[in-house]
């Protein structure tokens, strides 16, 4: 085919753009990746030593010999804890009560009080997680030695954001981001650029098909997507460690559909707009920030005012978020995701015929 | 009598309440260089968009190379060539990758396009630029490569759309050379302009005013009919009278 190798020399010689569409997927699943790390390194942590005793003492030393946490001071001082998070001198304190040996070797049952700055509720959420497990650590090593299980009750206490909302599994996040803005942006641009080069007159007047002539322009970009879904996939796993707990197979299909509908999209913004500018202005406004704002990558949707949440069921992305965290993070089948599966379809059907009958005035 | 191969009888165009196009009637005879002239917005372009079935008239009538303009512009578009205002070739395929690529999208053969860019390549002197980007050329250059590619499918007739806009007059006088030599193999050219002296070089003109066809002849019948020495004369006394300002 003629047409499809010379969209893929298109492509392929605006080096700039090639190089932006391959490095962005991986720039963002790496800035993403590490700005929302998991791992968080030489965490200032404050504890309060209220008792004193050899279990105290091992606690605090695993604390200190973990690679996450720093001690910045030890006290039995409980009022120093408020300013010390004020001024942000520490992100978590640990409060281990009196008695705690005691109470541990007799009730075999003891408190453990973990305080932490949730006004970042992601490194809230790990740093409690981190001395949880140093705790259940101990307590596991503790119910080795000695016939009665020991129980420690980590008591875990959020300041200042105590939902934790927000805490987003970017990966499917930037997929739906990235493909967006491959497929709408970039195939509006394409196809309105012949627009204004005046080139797309030349080809409306040959027998070639103008349907084909659209469907053409959209191939390379469906390849390209695919290539950068897998990339996003590749680095996701072997760089941040995120797996894909379902069928592969199911999330190149679903992915697939979600990239026709993108394309579709990109399509239609191409037959209404005649310039480059409005086309780019129109993708970004139009599709790019709903992708940002009701996907619910950043923005939990439950949150939002009623007609926002009605909104938010137009955006394809929303679907195609819910449709990738169910397969990659929770692991499910289609039989799970069927209903949003038919939605985005729906999505992309209504998009199509609105296609193809603009076109079609258009060529009147 | 000639064979026709371009009829149109009363074709116009309406947008909304402005007739771009008024009643049009004429005829274009198989082989001839037809020019197609008026002021800017007296309606050429959309006469034209017409013809190689990128517009629905709203009335009237008109065949192409025997083809009807409303039901049949699919093999309309097979048996015509057209080079538009703009530049038309793509700036960054090779001159070869948009040879081959028109070729292509007229359903020539791999074997038919490498003949047909070998002989254009040759006839144009591009030898050392066929594999440069067309970006590169001059713009002399990339209007008769463009001229060549709307006749790589060899077709009827060619429709050329102000094709010599901007161009230095020596590379216009080439240009014209190139229709010559289209039009001495019986291709028969319809090609709009605004360059009067153009005009002089076609076998029958036509001059719009207003969405009209106001003079319809050869241009030494022309400057007969309106008693004078050059076609500027003939075509200020038709475009005094128009009305439309662009």
């Amino acid at each position: 085919m003629a047409f499809v190798k010379k969209e893929f020399y298109h492509v392929l010689r605006d080096k700039r753009t090639l190089l932006i569409l391959f490095g962005m997927p991986v720039m963002q699943i790496l800035i993403f990746g590490f700005a929302l790390s998991n791992e968080v390194k030489n965490t200032k942590i404050l504890v309060v030593d209220n008792a004193k005793d050899v279990s105290s003492g091992k606690i605090i030393s695993e604390i200190a010999a973990s690679k996450y946490f720093q001690l910045e001071q030890i006290t039995s001082d409980d009022k120093q804890i408020e300013p010390a998070f004020k001024k942000g001198i520490i992100h978590v304190a640990i409060v281990i009560p009196a008695n705690f040996n005691h109470d541990l070797m007799h009730l075999n049952k003891a408190q453990i009080q973990i305080i932490a700055d949730a006004s970042d509720p992601n490194l809230a959420t790990t740093l409690t997680n981190y001395l949880s497990a140093i705790i259940q650590d101990y307590q596991s090593r503790l119910n080795k030695t000695f016939s009665v299980p020991f129980q420690i009750i980590p008591d875990i206490r959020m300041l200042y954001n105590p939902q934790l909302k927000g805490a987003p599994n970017f990966v499917p996040g930037v997929m739906a981001l990235v493909l967006m803005l491959v497929c709408v942006l970039m195939t509006a641009i394409s196809i309105v650029k012949e627009k204004e080069t005046g080139t797309m007159e030349i080809l409306l007047v040959s027998p070639f098909k103008p349907v084909l002539v659209i469907l053409a322009k959209a191939v390379p970009y469906l390849l390209l997507s695919l290539i950068n879904l897998a990339s996003i996939l590749l680095l996701s796993v072997y760089v941040l460690g995120v797996p894909v707990n379902g069928s592969l197979l199911l999330l190149f299909a679903e992915s697939t559909l979600f990239i026709i509908t993108c394309l579709t999209l990109g399509i239609f913004i191409s037959i209404k707009t005649n310039t480059q500018q409005a086309a780019m202005l129109v993708s970004l406004m139009g599709m790019l920030l709903p992708t940002v704002l009701f996907s619910g990558f950043m923005f939990p949707i439950e949150n939002m005012p009623v007609p926002l949440q009605i909104i938010s069921n137009i955006v394809p992305s929303k679907w195609f978020y819910i449709i990738v965290k169910s397969i990659m993070i929770k692991g499910v089948g289609f039989s799970i995701i069927w209903k949003e599966t038919l939605i985005l379809a729906g999505i992309m059907l209504v998009l199509f015929l609105l296609s193809l009958k603009s076109f079609k005035i258009r060529m009147q | 009598m000639r064979e026709v191969v371009i009829n149109t009888n009363k074709l116009t165009k309406r947008f909304g309440d402005f007739t771009a196009v008024n009643e049009i009637t004429f005829e274009v005879y198989n082989g001839e260089i037809f020019g197609f002239l008026g002021a800017n917005g007296a309606g050429k372009t959309t006469a034209m968009r017409m013809l190689i079935g990128l517009s629905k008239p709203t009335s009237g009538s008109a065949t192409v190379a025997g083809f009807d303009v409303y039901k049949q512009t699919e093999n309309i578009k097979k048996n015509i060539g057209y080079m538009s205002q703009k530049f038309s070739l793509y700036e960054d395929l090779t001159v070869l990758e948009n040879i081959s690529f028109y070729g292509g999208i007229y359903g020539l053969s791999d074997a038919q396009i490498k003949t047909k860019s070998d002989e254009l390549i040759t006839s144009l002197g591009l030898q050392n630029e066929a594999k440069k980007l067309v970006a590169s050329l001059p713009l002399g250059w990339k209007q008769k490569l463009s001229f060549s590619v709307a006749l790589l499918h060899e077709p009827k007739i060619v429709f050329l759309d102000e094709p010599t806009g901007g161009v230095d007059p020596l590379t216009r006088r080439q240009f014209w050379d190139l229709i010559y030599a289209a039009s001495d193999k019986g291709v028969t050219i319809f090609v709009t302009t605004h360059y009067l002296d153009e005009a002089e070089y076609c076998n029958r003109i036509s001059i719009m005013v207003d969405g009209k066809i106001e003079a319809l002849d050869s241009p030494e019948n022309l400057k007969k009919q309106f008693n004078t020495h050059s076609m500027d004369e003939v075509f200020y006394e038709l475009a005094r009278g128009a009305k439309r300002v662009e």
